[in-house]
């Protein structure tokens, strides 16, 4: 047993809006620069639909993710080491920018600029990688806003697989749900295995999977090897880009910036106690449906003393231990089994987790007709087939998803119960094997939300590997050389960089 | 002439061709190992850039591994092999010749393709564009050598060659003198090539070395994951995992 902690998330879709305020505080912060226009290290897709970058859940198109050859052995789908390297002039399985999208601006300035006209004047777009007038935008981040176009594109949606789809493209039985993405930050990294440079690692701290600027060569396995399309390839600077979980957030035990911006109090972060050595047994299991229970496996239980025991011999600090018995994310994934990896069958063992959501009964007409166990309704009467989630997050397996939307439904019973009658109904708990005091405490964390119960974030102890005095007057946090701000423009080895010219022209 | 433009290219251009080489690519890498990279531009267009790429670039390792095992294998081994001259000089022709057909086919493609698509061309700086024009430019004149080379397949023009490239390593300072009365076309076959070695360190073309290395340092790489730790000491090595405990 090899203890490492990892920080973790968890997102509650039942309560995600859908505001995009997660993408937009993201894209502020760390994509507003040339090269990544295109890239949102975090977006929200609204589903069922095809996602950004289109298509992004169909690995037999992009080779993301691993893949457990008939030997048994795990390797990235891509390929053995040989077989990456042999795609090193061109990757037959890279996405090109227009499976994301071109990016764009608009001509503002002829708002106010343009002279007088019969006709009002416009801001038509224009392409930021040209300059050149775009006449009519074909694709965005998020292009299929609020299930956005017609359901027979969006209906190739991989969730689908195993569900007799064509009903849900009529309007009475449609449904829909927001799924905002970001990097896992995986236990078994397909992107950093996939990295011929060796640029992308897993800090052994945190668990933050970070690209090395100074090492990566561009040499662009790492776009195709993420199955969940989230390492950018800069074309300004030639090097890839993924999300960093904020780690200068993270490492003063501030949340990501998705994470506090999120006025749906829908994201949580914590800490996760892990076996090292039980990562690849775990991601190798012969059943993709075996993934999930695997990973839950592979965590560890911070208040075992034997874990305790170990984590201190394997250098974990003290507060980082009682953050982990702290954890929400413990609570969620292992304590209530209400959270669940995104596409566990990708066998990369994600840690951003999801709780799924809770939709209207289907037919609102039937309401009364309808399976209602014991005042709860039969969760497979929902508007989201149960089948669609777990192809979603439990490669298909329904039992827990079932369970999980089970003990939602629960909660609000019990608190239902509690508040409005005033009555405390123990029986409710039992029906979905938790207790009132459970349920409260799920109530508490997931419904109320405080800030102190979703961010529970110990800060790094940066004391113990590095001399302080040696940082004073350094330069923080730079991104590239050094305190050099990133840009080579005058540099000898980069070459002048042509300045993006966009014109406005008056019609 | 104050300066013989021979003695020049064959004498003096050499020796700073592989320091402008060598110092430069390691303050490069010292220096400014952010710009280190192969400037991919795949996501911008895939259209042209997988044939144009691999043709180019397998026939021009394939060109370049040649040049180097053709011109710094010792003659004396050749002779101890007892390789004749001619037939190291058919096989020269014949390997080069495909593999350098291969790469301008190449770089005809990426040049097409880096002119003609807007995306690419904003996107392209004076080096881009120039150092692939100077390898196109290079790759013809190569390819027109062997015209003519093969008016005298004896194989003792390639020999001339061989003793002028180990003796330049070997710094004998008179070795300019054996290539002054070679076809043009030669002279302006390594003109060039020397002047891409001293512009090597300034251009894209440093990703050659990370192209060498990378693959090597993958497949040595034990599995496939990195772990990064920030402690200054290892933690103790265990001679076998404890009992896992009960969940």
């Amino acid at each position: 047993m090899r203890i490492r902690a990892q920080i973790g998330m968890v997102l509650n879709l039942d309560k995600c809006i859908g505001c995009h305020t997660c993408s937009v505080t993201c894209k502020n912060v760390w994509t507003s620069r040339d090269g990544v226009e295109y890239a949102w290290f975090n977006n929200v897709e609204t589903k069922p639909g095809l996602g950004y970058p289109t298509d992004w859940e169909n690995q037999a198109r992009w080779k993301g993710g691993w893949e457990r050859t008939k030997a048994g052995k795990l390797q990235p789908k891509q390929g053995s080491k040989w077989r990456i390297l042999s795609n090193i002039f061109a990757n037959p399985s890279m996405p090109e920018i227009d499976d994301y999208y071109e990016p764009f601006d608009f001509d503002y300035d002829h708002l106010k600029s343009a002279p007088e006209m019969k006709a009002f004047p416009t801001a038509r777009p224009r392409s930021k990688i040209t300059g050149e007038r775009i006449e009519k935008i074909e694709k965005g981040p998020n292009w299929e806003e609020i299930l956005g176009g017609e359901f027979s594109k969006r209906s190739a949606d991989y969730n689908f697989d195993g569900i007799q789809k064509e009903i849900y493209g009529e309007y009475e039985n449609t449904f829909m749900m927001y799924l905002p993405r970001l990097c896992e930050h995986c236990l078994n990294p397909a992107c950093a295995s996939s990295c011929p440079s060796g640029a992308i690692y897993k800090r052994e701290e945190d668990g933050i999977v970070l690209i090395d600027q100074e090492k990566c060569r561009g040499w662009r396995m790492c776009v195709s090897g993420c199955p969940y399309k989230k390492v950018y390839y800069n074309w300004s600077t030639g090097k890839s880009e993924k999300c960093t979980l904020c780690y200068p957030r993270i490492e003063s035990g501030n949340p990501t910036v998705c994470s506090e911006t999120c006025v749906g109090r829908i994201r949580y972060l914590g800490v996760m106690l892990y076996d090292a050595d039980k990562i690849e047994s775990a991601a190798n299991m012969e059943d993709p449906q075996d993934l999930y229970d695997a990973q839950l496996g592979v965590f560890l239980d911070p208040n075992d003393p034997v874990v305790i025991e170990t984590a201190r011999a394997d250098g974990i600090p003290e507060d980082w231990i009682k953050a982990a018995q702290d954890s929400p994310i413990w609570k969620m994934a292992m304590e209530w089994k209400v959270a669940f990896p995104l596409h566990p069958e990708y066998r990369t063992l994600p840690m951003v987790w999801y709780i799924p959501p809770l939709s209207p009964i289907q037919n609102a007409a039937e309401a009364g007709a309808i399976g209602m166990d014991a005042g709860m309704p039969d969760v497979k009467n929902l508007r989201i087939p149960v089948r669609y989630l777990a192809n979603m997050l439990t490669a298909g397996d329904e039992a827990p998803v079932i369970t999980a939307l089970e003990r939602m439904l629960a909660m609000r019973s019990y608190m239902r119960s509690k508040t409005v009658e005033g009555v405390i109904d123990e029986g409710i708990a039992a029906r979905v094997g938790l207790s009132g005091r459970v349920i409260e405490d799920m109530y508490k964390i997931m419904a109320l939300a405080d800030y102190e119960d979703r961010f529970v974030i110990p800060t790094t102890h940066r004391e113990q590997v590095e001399e302080a005095y040696d940082l004073r007057g350094g330069c923080g946090f730079t991104d590239t050389n050094g305190c050099s701000t990133g840009s080579s423009g005058k540099s000898l080895f980069g070459g002048a960089k042509k300045p993006l010219k966009m014109p406005t022209e008056a019609m | 002439m104050f300066l013989d433009l021979d003695y020049f290219i064959f004498g003096i251009m050499p020796y700073i061709a592989l320091t402008v080489l060598i110092v430069g690519c390691i303050a490069r890498y010292e220096r400014d190992p952010f710009t280190w990279k192969s400037s991919s531009s795949q996501l911008l267009r895939r259209k042209q850039l997988f044939w144009g790429s691999v043709l180019f670039h397998v026939g021009i390792i394939t060109v370049f591994g040649g040049h180097l095992i053709g011109l710094f294998t010792p003659v004396a081994v050749l002779d101890a092999l007892g390789i004749p001259y001619a037939a190291k000089q058919w096989m020269a022709v014949i390997l080069g010749g495909a593999a350098g057909i291969a790469a301008l086919i190449g770089a005809s493609l990426l040049i097409h393709r880096r002119v003609t698509d807007p995306r690419i061309w904003q996107t392209t700086s004076f080096a881009d564009i120039g150092i692939l024009v100077l390898i196109w430019l290079q790759l013809f004149i190569g390819l027109g050598t062997i015209f003519l080379t093969l008016q005298h397949m004896d194989g003792s023009e390639m020999v001339r060659f061989m003793t002028w490239s180990q003796s330049v390593i070997l710094l004998n300072l008179n070795a300019w003198a054996m290539v002054v009365d070679v076809h043009w076309l030669y002279k302006a076959h390594i003109f060039l090539g020397l002047l891409i070695t001293i512009l090597f360190p300034f251009t894209r073309l440093v990703h050659m070395v990370s192209g060498f290395v990378a693959p090597v340092r993958y497949l040595m790489r034990p599995g496939y994951q990195l772990v990064r730790s920030r402690r200054s000491k290892a933690l103790p090595k265990r001679a076998a995992s404890k009992a896992t405990p009960a969940e």
